[in-house]
Parts: structure tokens; C-alpha cells; sequence
């Protein structure tokens, strides 16, 4: 199959390539980005694991078309880190909380988090539950993960 | 659809993505109607003040789509065209007795959601047909609308959901109601017989419980993984009970959850 180019900025970055059409924006990213905090879980958008930020909105990058993101901005996981290297401060709070335990789910409920965050910067418990329904964690029973936000949203308003 | 392409459900030889047409992304009212291009996303009907003046039913109903990563890139178009018997689009286009357009290189089409729904997935849609755009009925300020869901977690495709509006006259009888149910037949369906035997009485338990009693006889459910079909039954019943009493509260004046 014909190749297509894709010109996209990728967490700050220009980047062009040429792609199968039919390569998932997911497989994209981890693939031929080698950005592997990505990561794929249900492939049906069911899990949010592989949510991803595409114009600033939280999106399912295993439910889009790599050439879907042509002319997009998109933001992965690894763009949360700061740049002397220490983690930013939500991630500070999913390790400070235990907010993780096999971390599969993690780079999900960080891009599904940090956009809401953006918006709400003093949520109460409801709205934090309601934010992550869309993320599915199999391993922390999920308390942590609010006590992380919790944190991280005072973080931000101290 | 990609979900079907990725669990290779569907292996079409082509897709066009018509994401990137210019001009089917709006949203207006237009006389009786309140009109939605049909690349309109989720999210932007969800933010909609205008929305939420001339149609609450779909507010309400909107935010049972997926969860927001899902409504950021989910279409009006797509949601319809897509034919999903417990979507929530569906259902709330059928209470209203909205119209969907349709548009192919001879022109446009008007069709109505019972022509448009045949089953499960399936609509009148043909190969060269494009759904162009949506249009909602306005609803009157004086009246009250409810949608009502139950699924087994928020952002899962419904078990049950039910739209409703009604009018109340002077006397405080029931002069108009307009309700569909989705989730239980293969399309989402209208509840004529329901509208019929409660027009022109006054909304009482009595009365809710008998189009509770009628709506169980004309549902046909059938069971799957999520729930039987007798489970499913019950449930209409029961959520028309809710959608009229919500409805009926909110047509009175009053507030509820
Ligand atoms: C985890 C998850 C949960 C979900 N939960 C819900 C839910 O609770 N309720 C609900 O209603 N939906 C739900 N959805 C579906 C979601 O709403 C999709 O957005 C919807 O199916 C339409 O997707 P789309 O607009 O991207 O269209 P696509 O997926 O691109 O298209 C769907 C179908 O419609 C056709 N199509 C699209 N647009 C047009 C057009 N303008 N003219 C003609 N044909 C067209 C396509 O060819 C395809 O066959 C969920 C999806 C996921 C992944
Ligand atoms: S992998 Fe995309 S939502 Fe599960
Ligand atoms: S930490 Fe293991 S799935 Fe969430």
C-alpha cells in the first residue's frame, strides 16, 4: 500500500512521516515514535490507556487513524516530565499517593488528568470520580489515584 | 467504527474520512428546529448554551454518550448514522419526531428516524448517501422533558433509556407527550400507544403505573450478556415511570435532579 505523509508536532516536536493509512495513531506513536508511554490495552476505547491529548482534548489514540492526526498537535505522557527531569507534579502525586501498582493504566489516567485539571483547578470528589470513569485500573481500587488528584490539584492552587 | 475495524468486525477495502469537510459543523435553530451538521462533536452539543434553551432533552441525554475522551471525537452524524438501537441520539431524535438529512451528488433527502432505523446497526443509509444534518424539534419552554438511562456503569451503552416530553394544559391534564424508548428493540422506538393513553388525563401514579404495565407489553427485548430480557422488560417499565415523572415535575414548575 501507498505510503501517505503526515506532518504532525508530537509533545512540542515537528514531525514528518510517511504512514499506511490504515496504522492506528496508537501504533503510530509507539512504533515508529518509539514513544512506548502509550499504552494499549482494549484497542476498542474502553480501557483509556492509550489516551493521549490531540488539540488539548483528551482522545483515544487507539480510535484514531495515524493520518487522522495529520496537521494536529498531540501530546503524549512523556511530555509531562520537567525539564531538568524530575517528574511534574501530578505524576509527584501518583508516586507520593501509590496512585499506581503495575502502572499499566498510569499514562492514561495522567493525560485524562492533566486536561482536567487544566479546567478545574479546585474539584471536589464527584467531579474527580466522573473525570476518571472513562480509565479503567485493575489494580489500585482506585482511592489512590483520587487521593493523587486531590493532591495535585492543591499542588497547583498553593 | 474503529472500534469494529480493530476487533476486524469490518474489513472494508475503503474508508473516507470526511472529518476534514469544511462547513457540516454547526449548530443553529431554524423555525421548529433546532439544527446540528452532522460533523458536529459530542462535546460541542454537551457546551451548547443554545442546546440547552431550545432542546434540555438532548443536554441531558448527550452526557450518557461514552465519557468525554469518547465525546471529544464522537460525531451527531456518526452517532446516527451508525445505528446503534440503545444510542442515546437515536432515541431522543425519535421522541421528538426530528428529521435526519441526507445528501447524495443529486441532492437532499428528508427522511425521519422511522424510515431512516430498519435494525440492529442497520439504517436506510445508501452507499452514496451522506448524512448531512440533524434536526431537533425546539422544545416549548413551558413544556418538561427528561431522558433517563440505566447501564451498567456510566459511559456504557444503556440497558434502558427513556425520552420524554410532555405538556401540561391549563386544568393540569397531559396535552401533549411525546415518548421513545431505547436499548429494548432493535431501533429505537416511539410509544404511540403510551402517548395515546395518557393524552388528555392527569398525571397521577395510577395513570404512570398503567403506561408502565403498557409499555411492558410492547417492548421486546431480547437477552444478552448484559441482562435478560425479563430483567429488561422490567426495567422499561420502570424507566418510563421515572421519564414521565420527571418530565411531569419539570413541566409543573419544579426542579429535579
Ligand atoms: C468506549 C465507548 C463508549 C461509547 N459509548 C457510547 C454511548 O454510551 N452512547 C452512544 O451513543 N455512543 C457511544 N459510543 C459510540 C460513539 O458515540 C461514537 O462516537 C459513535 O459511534 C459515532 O462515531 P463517529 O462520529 O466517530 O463516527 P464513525 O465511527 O466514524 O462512524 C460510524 C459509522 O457511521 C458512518 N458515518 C459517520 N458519519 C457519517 C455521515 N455523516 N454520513 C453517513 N455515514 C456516516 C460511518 O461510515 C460508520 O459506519 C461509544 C464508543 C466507545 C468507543
Ligand atoms: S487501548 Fe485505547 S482505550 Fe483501551
Ligand atoms: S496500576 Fe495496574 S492497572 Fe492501574
Amino acid at each position: 500500500m501507498d505510503g501517505v505523509k503526515i506532518n504532525l508536532k508530537v509533545n512540542g516536536q515537528d514531525i514528518s512521516r510517511e504512514v499506511d493509512a490504515r496504522l492506528l495513531l496508537s501504533d503510530f506513536i509507539r512504533e515508529n515514535l518509539l514513544l512506548t508511554g502509550t499504552h494499549i490495552g482494549c484497542e476498542h476505547g474502553v480501557c483509556g490507556a492509550c489516551t493521549i491529548h490531540v488539540n488539548g482534548d483528551p482522545v483515544r489514540s487507539c480510535l484514531m487513524l495515524a493520518v487522522q492526526a495529520d496537521g494536529c498537535e498531540v501530546k503524549t505522557v512523556e511530555s509531562l516530565i520537567q525539564e531538568n527531569g524530575d517528574l511534574n507534579h501530578l505524576q509527584q502525586a501518583f508516586s507520593d499517593n501509590h496512585a499506581l501498582q503495575c502502572g499499566f493504566c498510569t499514562p492514561g489516567f495522567l493525560m485524562t488528568v492533566s486536561s482536567f485539571l487544566e479546567e478545574n483547578s479546585n474539584p471536589c470528589e464527584a467531579e474527580i470520580r466522573k473525570c476518571i470513569s472513562g480509565n479503567l485500573c485493575r489494580c489500585t481500587g482506585y482511592s489512590n489515584i483520587i487521593k493523587a488528584v486531590k493532591q495535585a490539584a492543591q499542588t497547583v492552587s498553593n | 467504527m474503529i472500534p469494529l475495524l480493530n476487533m476486524r468486525l469490518s474489513t472494508p477495502k475503503y474508508i473516507i474520512d470526511i472529518g476534514r469537510v469544511g462547513g457540516l459543523s454547526y449548530i443553529h435553530a431554524d423555525g421548529e428546529s433546532l439544527v446540528i451538521g452532522a460533523l458536529t462533536k459530542h462535546r460541542d452539543i454537551e457546551k451548547s448554551k443554545l442546546v440547552k434553551e431550545k432542546c434540555p432533552l438532548l443536554s441531558e441525554a448527550i452526557r450518557w454518550v461514552g465519557h468525554e475522551q469518547i465525546r471529544n471525537r464522537g460525531t451527531v452524524g456518526g452517532s446516527i448514522a451508525h445505528g446503534d438501537p440503545s444510542a442515546e441520539l437515536p432515541c431522543v431524535l425519535t421522541a421528538l419526531r426530528g428529521e435526519i438529512v441526507l445528501a447524495d451528488e443529486n441532492g437532499e433527502e428528508i427522511v425521519s428516524p422511522e424510515e431512516f432505523f430498519l435494525t440492529y446497526m442497520l439504517t436506510s443509509l445508501q452507499p452514496d448517501q451522506l448524512v448531512k444534518e440533524i434536526r431537533f424539534p425546539i422544545i416549548k419552554p413551558a413544556s418538561g422533558s427528561a431522558f433517563v438511562e440505566v447501564a451498567r456503569r456510566h459511559g456504557d451503552f444503556g440497558l434502558v433509556e427513556v425520552a420524554a416530553v410532555v405538556d401540561l394544559s391549563e386544568e393540569g391534564s397531559f396535552s401533549e407527550v411525546k415518548l421513545a424508548i431505547g436499548g429494548v428493540n432493535s431501533i429505537p422506538t416511539a410509544l404511540e400507544d403510551v402517548e395515546r393513553l395518557l393524552f388528555g388525563k392527569e398525571p397521577n401514579e395510577e395513570l404512570f403505573k398503567k403506561a408502565s404495565d403498557l409499555t411492558m407489553e410492547l417492548v421486546e427485548p431480547e437477552s444478552d450478556l448484559h441482562g435478560t430480557a425479563e430483567y429488561r422488560r422490567e426495567l422499561s417499565g420502570t424507566m418510563v415511570i421515572r421519564a414521565l415523572k420527571k418530565a411531569t415535575i419539570r413541566a409543573q414548575g419544579g426542579r429535579v435532579m
